[in-house]
């Protein structure tokens, strides 16, 4: 029988190592999965590299695993928002690396982590800082620059619904990097927010397949971000 | 800047797909001409973004690359950053609006970092959108809170794209780039030519 439900979100990601690269769905609050983040922050891997567009907003989710210091280094293209004040902080101080990705690039490397495909040209950043030092070859003419792939360990996704196969479909804008990284990561753990029969999912709505999969855990009512930042919230609660 | 924003919606043609980058760009989506269907594009994953909610109708899962709560129209779709990205790189995408810190005369174009030790540079999809969209339009103040010209000879911040802009609109004027030169197509009302030239940092042209 195939059952990729988990009960609880420690069990979720319990076996989350020091070291390891952790591929974190979201654009801004939507589709992030921060009841996986928090517990992700309970669990105390440290020395991570994360893979996110951004890196949080306030004290809480992503910012917060960020603040709790269990990140070495993001990967990100766009580092800043309003509200964001834990990374710029830390960059700062050159207490956190960053290595900084066209948003493009950034899905592309992931996908292609997923596909199997190593590396690839991509026209994005010729002619700026961003591609000083990586290889450049000429297609028709035209300048094109290497980027290698992205894959993760784990990867920390959000969706609306999910079966215990894995097959998830995802909210409006929410969807963003998820799909992607569910594809590039050996261990993908999804927070759904209904966990759902096998069969009542509209095969041609499917997004994500399951194969992609690895473990769904259900969040009936995952908080939002915004209102927590808002509210000045910080997690862990009671720090 | 709302004047400015509509006149560059009003120079978009009729069914085009244009990506509004985040800042000054996002107001140009609340301006569809009179008759016409222009489908906006945000880069996290919406094409057929309509303009702001109604208050109380906010969804924080329905947002622009701004981050802004924004609604979808009828025929609207949703999809994942790769395929997002696959329209802009893959030149699917007609035209894109953007922000600048800086444009020079060859329409190189500085948006992401001011290069300062301290800065956090944040890219996002910029470096993409002018790599894979042809008529790339900047919307700007046309200087900067100091009163600097953000129209220049030649970028002094870190380039996001070179000789990638073909026309910027300010608070002052619109600027075709052609050739590697500024050609004045419009002036706002009340500017003169020669102050437009003192507030620009590159020579202006007229056809």
């Amino acid at each position: 029988m195939v059952n990729k439900t988990v009960a609880s979100a420690a069990d979720a990601v319990a076996d989350i190592y020091d070291g390891a690269t952790i591929l974190i769905g979201g654009f801004g609050e939507a589709g992030s999965p921060i009841e996986l983040i928090h517990a992700l922050i309970d669990q105390g891997a440290k020395d991570l590299t994360v893979v996110s567009n951004n890196t949080g907003s306030g004290q809480v989710g992503l910012a917060a695993l960020i603040a709790n210091r269990q990140v070495r280094k993001m990967i990100c293209s766009f580092p800043k928002s309003a509200n964001s004040v834990v990374f710029p902080e830390l960059y700062t101080r050159g207490e956190i690396e960053l290595e900084l990705v066209p948003q493009g690039t950034l899905a592309e490397r992931i996908r292609c982590g997923g596909a199997g495909i190593p590396a690839f040209y991509t026209p994005t950043s010729v002619n700026t800082p961003l591609a000083e030092g990586k290889e450049i070859r000429h297609f028709n003419g035209n300048p094109y620059v290497m980027e290698y792939a992205i894959r993760g360990d784990f990867a920390l996704v959000k969706s609306l619904k999910a079966d215990r196969y894995g097959n998830l479909v995802y909210h409006k804008t929410a969807r963003n990097f998820n799909p992607v990284m569910c594809t590039a990561a050996t261990t993908t753990i999804v927070q759904a927010k209904h966990l759902v029969e096998v069969g009542s999912l509209d095969p041609e709505t499917v997004i994500t397949p399951g194969i992609f999969v690895q473990r769904v855990l259900e969040v009936t009512h995952p908080m939002e971000e915004s209102v927590l930042v808002a509210e000045n919230r910080r997690y862990p609660w009671n720090r | 800047m709302a004047e400015v924003a509509q006149k560059v919606a009003a120079d978009i043609p009729d069914a085009s797909y244009v990506n509004l980058g985040i800042g000054i760009p996002e107001m140009v989506a609340g301006f569809v001409p009179e008759g016409r269907e222009l489908i906006y594009h945000t880069e996290n994953g919406l094409l057929g973004m309509g303009p702001t909610p109604v208050p109380g109708h906010e969804d924080p899962e329905l947002i622009n690359a701004g981050k802004k709560c924004v609604t979808a129209i009828p025929g609207a779709s949703f999809f994942h950053h790769a395929d997002s990205f696959m329209m802009i790189r893959g030149g699917h995408i007609d035209y894109c609006v953007l922000g600048a810190f800086q444009v020079s005369q060859e329409g190189d174009l500085a948006n992401w970092s001011t290069g300062e030790t301290n800065a956090i540079p944040a890219v996002g999809g910029a470096m993409d959108l002018v790599a894979g969209v042809k008529n790339i339009f900047v919307i700007t103040q046309h200087t900067t809170k100091t009163g600097e010209p953000k129209i220049v000879q030649q970028c002094t911040y870190p380039l996001t794209g070179k000789q990638v802009v073909t026309r910027i609109y300010t608070n002052y004027a619109i600027i075709d780039i052609r050739d590697k030169k500024l050609y004045i197509r419009e002036l706002a009302p009340g500017i003169e030519m020669e102050f437009l030239q003192q507030v620009t940092g590159a020579p202006l042209h007229q056809d």
